[in-house]
C-alpha cells in the first residue's frame, strides 16, 4: 500500500508524444543521429522546462502566472546593466536576481490571496508593470554586458565523470525537475494539488490555503529567475528575450495534460510538455517551416490539448465509472 | 383539458404512462431489474426505496435520459421510445429536479418560456409571455408570484412553483418530483402540499419520490416500493402503514440497523457554558467520552450553527467552551483541528473531499494540513486507517470521485481519524449513503465512541438520530429547547423542536 504509482494520471500521452517527436527528429535531421544532438536539444529546452515547472505549481493550485515572460526580460536586462561585463559582479547579481524573483512572486501571491484579485489579472498587471519598467529603465535598448562567468550557466559545460561534458543548463534542469518531483510527493505538494481541486476542503481541514498559493507564486517567479539566468547566458541580452515565454510555458504545461483550474497533473508531464514543444519547434525548423509559424503552431497546440483534456476526461470517466450512485 | 379522474382502486383508471418490465444495467451491473410502474391522471403516486434502490435511474428512464435495456414505455396506450429528454417532454413527461434549472437573473415569465419565447414582429413578445404565465399561475392558485419579478428574488418554494409552471406551459401531463421537499424550509412544505393537491385535482399525474414517510402518507394515493433495483410492491396508500413500507424498502426489521448504545460514558470531553454567537445563544451542555449525543431541530434551528461555532468557522462570541476541562478558544478550523475537534460536514462534496485527489491523499489531508514535521509526514498507518473505516476502493490511488457515496463518507471519517480527535461532530453523516453503508457508518461511530471519543451527531432523519443517540438535545430558534433521554419517540422530539403540542 506504500507503493506509489510509477506515473501520475495523464503523464502517459505526453510521454508518447515526446517519444514520437524524438524518433521523428532522428530521421529528419542528421544532427540527431548522435546523442549530442539530443543533448543540444535538452540544453535549448532547459529554460522552458524550468519555466514550465514553475508555471505548473501555479496552475495546479488553481491559478495562472502570466508575469514570467516579462520577469525574464526584466532580469536579463537588469543583469546586463549591473554585471557590466565584470566577473566580480557575477555572484551577487545572480543572488539579487533570485531575490527579485522571490519578491515578484510574493507580490503576485499576496495580491491574489489577500486582495482576492484573480491571479490571471494580477499577473497580467505584473507583466505590464515589468514591461513598462524595463522600457523606462533601458530606453528600449539594454546597456551593459554579461560577464563570461555569468554566461557559463547558460552555455558552458561541466565535466561529469562517466558522461563527459554535460551542459550546465542540463544539470540545472535535472536538479529542478528532481526537486520538483520530490516536492510534489511531499505532504505540502499534495496539499497544493488539493488546493487547486477544492480549497474549501483544505481550509476546513485546518490547512493554510493562502500560504500554499503564495508558495506556488514564489516558486514560479523563482524558477523564472533561474530561467532568466540560463537564457541570458544562452541567448544573450535583448529586450525581447522573454517575450511570449509565459504563453509558451502555459502551452507546455497544458500539453503535459495538467488541468487548467488546478487539481490534476504531474510535474514530469509538465516538463515533458515543455520538452515536446521544444522538440516540435526544432523539427519544424529542420523541415524548413518558417519560424514565424511558431506562435500559430503553439496556438493550435494549446487549444487541441485543452480540448483533448476535456474529451479525455469524459472518456476516462465513462471507462472507469463505478456502479452509478442511484439515489 | 379533458381529463378522466383516476381514483385509487377504480376499475379502469386511465394510465397516462406505463412502464413495463424496465431493465437497465450499467457496465454489466443491473440497476433496474424488471420494474413496473403506471401513473394515472389525477393521482399522486409515491415512489420509495432506499438509496441505491434504483429510483433515480427509473426517473431517468422515464425522462428519456437513459434508454432501458429491456421493457416498454407506454404513453396513452402507445408504445414509445425516448432517445432524449426532449422526446419525453414532447410526450408530456417532465421531471422536477431537486436542483432547479432556472436562470436567476431573468423574470418568472422569461424562465417559463426559456427557449420557446413567443415572437411578435421579430421580437420576443413579453406581454404574451407574461399573460400566459399569469394564466397558469392563476390556474394553480398561486397568486403571490408576479410574472415580471426576477427569479433571484423568489423563495425556494416559489422557485419550485416556477419550475412547475414551466413544465405546465410545455403541456406536461406527468410531473415527476424528485425529493421536492429536500430544499424547502418546514413552513414551505405545507405550501408544497397544497400545490401538489391542486395539480392532482387538475388531472396531472404526479410521481412523488421521497424518503420521508410522512409526506408519502400525507399526499399519495398509491405507493410503489423498489428495493435493489427490483419492484417490490405497488399498493394503495390506504392499505399500507409506514412500518410496512419501511420493511418492504429495507427488507429486514429496522432495529438491527443501529448498534447497542453506550453502557457507561466517561469523563466530560467538551463542555459549553452559555456559549452563543449571532446564530445561536446561551448553549450549555456537556458531551462525555463514549457518548453519542444527537442534536435535533428543524432546519434553521441552529443545529449546524452549533457545529460550525464549536469548530470555529463562526466562533462563539459569548460564553466558554472547555475541552477536557481546559477552557479553550477556538478561532478557526485550524485551531479546532489542533485542539482535537473533527467535523464531518453536511456538504461532503463541497467541504469534505478533494474529489480529484486519491483516497490516500484525502485520508491524509487533515494530518498534512494541520500537523507539523514528522507527524504530518507520517503515513505508515494508512492501511490501518482505511481498514478501520472499511473503505472499498480499487486502490489507495483511486480518485475519490469514483467511489460511492458511502465509501466517500468513510474516507471523510478516515481523514478525521488520522488526527485522532477527542470530539467528533458529524452532520448528516448518512446523506446519500445506501442502507448497507449506513449500517457500517453507525457501527463505526459507535466504535469510535466506545474508544473514548465524544460524538455529536446532527441529522434531520429522526429515526436515525433516535436510533443512535445516548441523549438528544433539541434545538429551537437558536437555543436549546430541551434534552431527551435515549429512545425518545419522534413525536416528543418534534414537539420540542416546534414548540407545539405536549412537551415531554
Amino acid at each position: 500500500m506504500r507503493a506509489r504509482p510509477r506515473l501520475a494520471d495523464g503523464t502517459g500521452p505526453v510521454l508518447v508524444v515526446l517519444l514520437i517527436l524524438l524518433v521523428v527528429l532522428a530521421f529528419a535531421g542528421p544532427a540527431y543521429a548522435e546523442p549530442s544532438g539530443y543533448l543540444a536539444l535538452l540544453k535549448r529546452a532547459a529554460p522552458l522546462v524550468v519555466l514550465a515547472v514553475g508555471q505548473y505549481f501555479v496552475i495546479v493550485s488553481g491559478g495562472f502566472d502570466l508575469s514570467v515572460g516579462s520577469l525574464v526580460t526584466a532580469e536579463v536586462v537588469v543583469a546586463a546593466r549591473l554585471v557590466d561585463g565584470d566577473d566580480a559582479n557575477t555572484w551577487w547579481v545572480i543572488a539579487l536576481l533570485l531575490g527579485c524573483g522571490v519578491l515578484v512572486g510574493l507580490v503576485n501571491g499576496l495580491i491574489t490571496t489577500k486582495l482576492l484579485v484573480p491571479s490571471f489579472i494580477v499577473t497580467l498587471g505584473m507583466l505590464l508593470v515589468l514591461d513598462g519598467a524595463v522600457f523606462l529603465w533601458s530606453g528600449g535598448a539594454p546597456r551593459g554586458a554579461l560577464s563570461p562567468s555569468f554566461r557559463v550557466l547558460g552555455r558552458g559545460s561541466a565535466d561529469v565523470p562517466v558522461l563527459g561534458q554535460v551542459p550546465w543548463s542540463v544539470i540545472v534542469l535535472l536538479v529542478v525537475v528532481v526537486v520538483a518531483v520530490w516536492f510534489m510527493r511531499s505532504g505540502t505538494g499534495r496539499m497544493l494539488l488539493a488546493v487547486g481541486d477544492n480549497e474549501n476542503v483544505v481550509r476546513l481541514a485546518g490547512g493554510r490555503v493562502d500560504r500554499l498559493r503564495l508558495l506556488a507564486f514564489v516558486l514560479s517567479a523563482l524558477l523564472a529567475s533561474v530561467a532568466a539566468i540560463l537564457l541570458a547566458g544562452f541567448a544573450g541580452v535583448s529586450a525581447q528575450v522573454g517575450e511570449g515565454l509565459e504563453f509558451r510555458a502555459i502551452t507546455a504545461v497544458v500539453l503535459g495534460g495538467v488541468l487548467l483550474g488546478g487539481g490534476r497533473g504531474s510535474v514530469v508531464a509538465a516538463a515533458a510538455g515543455a520538452l515536446s514543444l521544444e522538440a516540435l519547434f526544432s523539427l519544424l525548423n529542420l523541415l524548413g517551416v518558417s519560424g514565424a509559424l511558431e506562435s500559430a503552431v503553439q496556438g493550435v497546440i494549446i487549444i487541441a490539448a485543452v480540448a483533448y483534456a476535456a474529451h479525455g476526461a469524459g472518456l476516462r470517466q465513462i471507462l472507469r465509472r463505478p456502479v452509478p450512485d442511484t439515489a | 383539458m379533458a381529463v378522466t379522474h383516476g381514483t385509487p382502486g377504480a376499475e379502469h383508471p386511465v394510465a397516462v404512462v406505463r412502464l413495463e418490465g424496465i431493465e437497465k444495467s450499467f457496465f454489466g451491473i443491473p440497476v433496474l431489474r424488471g420494474v413496473d410502474l403506471s401513473l394515472h391522471a389525477g393521482e399522486v403516486h409515491a415512489l420509495v426505496g432506499e438509496n441505491g434502490a434504483g429510483k433515480s435511474t427509473l426517473l431517468k428512464v422515464l425522462a428519456g435520459v437513459h434508454r432501458p435495456d429491456a421493457g416498454r414505455i407506454v404513453v396513452r396506450d402507445e408504445e414509445v421510445s425516448f432517445a432524449a429528454p426532449r422526446d419525453a417532454q414532447a410526450s408530456g413527461i417532465v421531471i422536477i429536479h431537486q436542483e432547479f434549472t432556472l436562470l436567476e437573473h431573468r423574470t418568472v415569465a422569461e424562465n417559463v418560456f426559456l427557449g420557446r419565447e413567443p415572437v411578435r414582429r421579430g421580437q420576443v413578445d413579453r406581454r404574451a409571455m407574461e399573460t400566459e404565465t399569469r394564466r397558469l399561475l392563476d390556474w394553480l392558485g398561486e397568486d403571490g408570484i408576479e410574472p415580471g419579478t426576477s427569479v433571484a428574488r423568489l423563495s425556494v418554494a416559489r422557485k419550485q412553483v416556477v419550475e412547475i409552471v414551466k413544465a405546465l406551459s410545455a403541456d406536461a401531463r406527468v410531473l415527476a418530483m424528485d425529493e421536492p421537499t429536500a430544499a424547502l424550509a418546514d413552513n414551505e412544505i405545507e405550501l408544497l402540499y397544497g400545490l401538489v393537491r391542486r395539480l392532482r385535482d387538475r388531472g396531472i399525474a404526479i410521481l412523488y419520490v421521497s424518503h420521508r414517510m410522512r409526506e408519502v402518507f400525507d399526499l399519495s394515493s398509491r405507493i410503489t416500493v423498489l428495493k435493489d433495483g427490483a419492484f417490490v410492491t405497488c399498493a394503495p396508500t390506504a392499505d399500507l402503514d409506514a412500518e410496512q413500507v419501511v420493511r418492504h424498502m429495507v427488507g429486514r426489521p429496522l432495529e438491527a440497523l443501529y448498534p447497542e448504545r453506550a453502557s457507561h460514558p466517561g469523563a466530560v470531553r467538551i463542555a459549553l457554558r452559555g456559549a452563543g454567537n449571532e446564530r445561536v445563544r446561551n448553549l450549555t451542555f456537556d458531551v462525555r467520552a463514549g457518548e453519542v449525543v444527537g442534536l435535533a431541530g428543524l432546519q434553521g434551528s441552529g443545529r449546524s450553527a452549533v457545529a460550525r461555532a464549536i469548530w470555529g468557522v463562526e466562533p462563539f462570541t459569548t460564553g466558554t467552551v472547555e475541552l477536557d476541562g481546559v477552557p479553550t478558544r477556538v478561532t478557526g478550523p485550524r485551531t479546532a483541528v489542533r485542539k482535537g475537534i473533527g467535523y464531518v460536514t453536511e456538504d461532503r462534496k463541497g467541504e469534505g473531499l478533494a474529489l480529484r485527489q486519491s483516497v490516500r491523499d484525502n485520508t491524509l489531508l487533515v494530518r498534512r494540513a494541520a500537523c507539523r514535521g514528522a507527524e504530518a509526514r507520517h503515513d505508515a498507518d494508512l492501511a490501518r486507517l482505511l481498514g478501520s473505516v472499511a473503505v472499498v476502493a480499487r486502490s489507495p490511488h483511486q480518485e475519490v470521485r469514483y467511489l460511492s457515496g458511502g465509501n466517500q463518507q468513510k474516507v471523510v471519517l478516515g481523514k478525521w481519524l488520522a488526527v485522532r480527535p477527542r470530539v467528533l461532530i458529524v452532520d448528516e453523516p448518512t446523506r446519500g449513503v445506501d442502507v448497507g453503508a449506513k449500517q457500517a457508518l453507525y457501527r463505526l461511530l459507535r466504535e469510535l465512541a466506545d474508544d473514548g471519543m465524544a460524538i455529536i451527531m446532527i441529522s434531520s432523519e429522526l429515526p436515525e438520530l433516535i436510533g443512535m443517540s445516548d441523549r438528544i438535545l433539541v434545538m429551537r430558534e437558536g437555543a436549546l429547547a430541551g434534552e431527551l433521554p435515549a429512545g425518545a419517540d419522534e413525536e416528543t422530539v418534534m414537539a420540542l423542536a416546534t414548540g407545539h403540542g405536549a412537551a415531554a
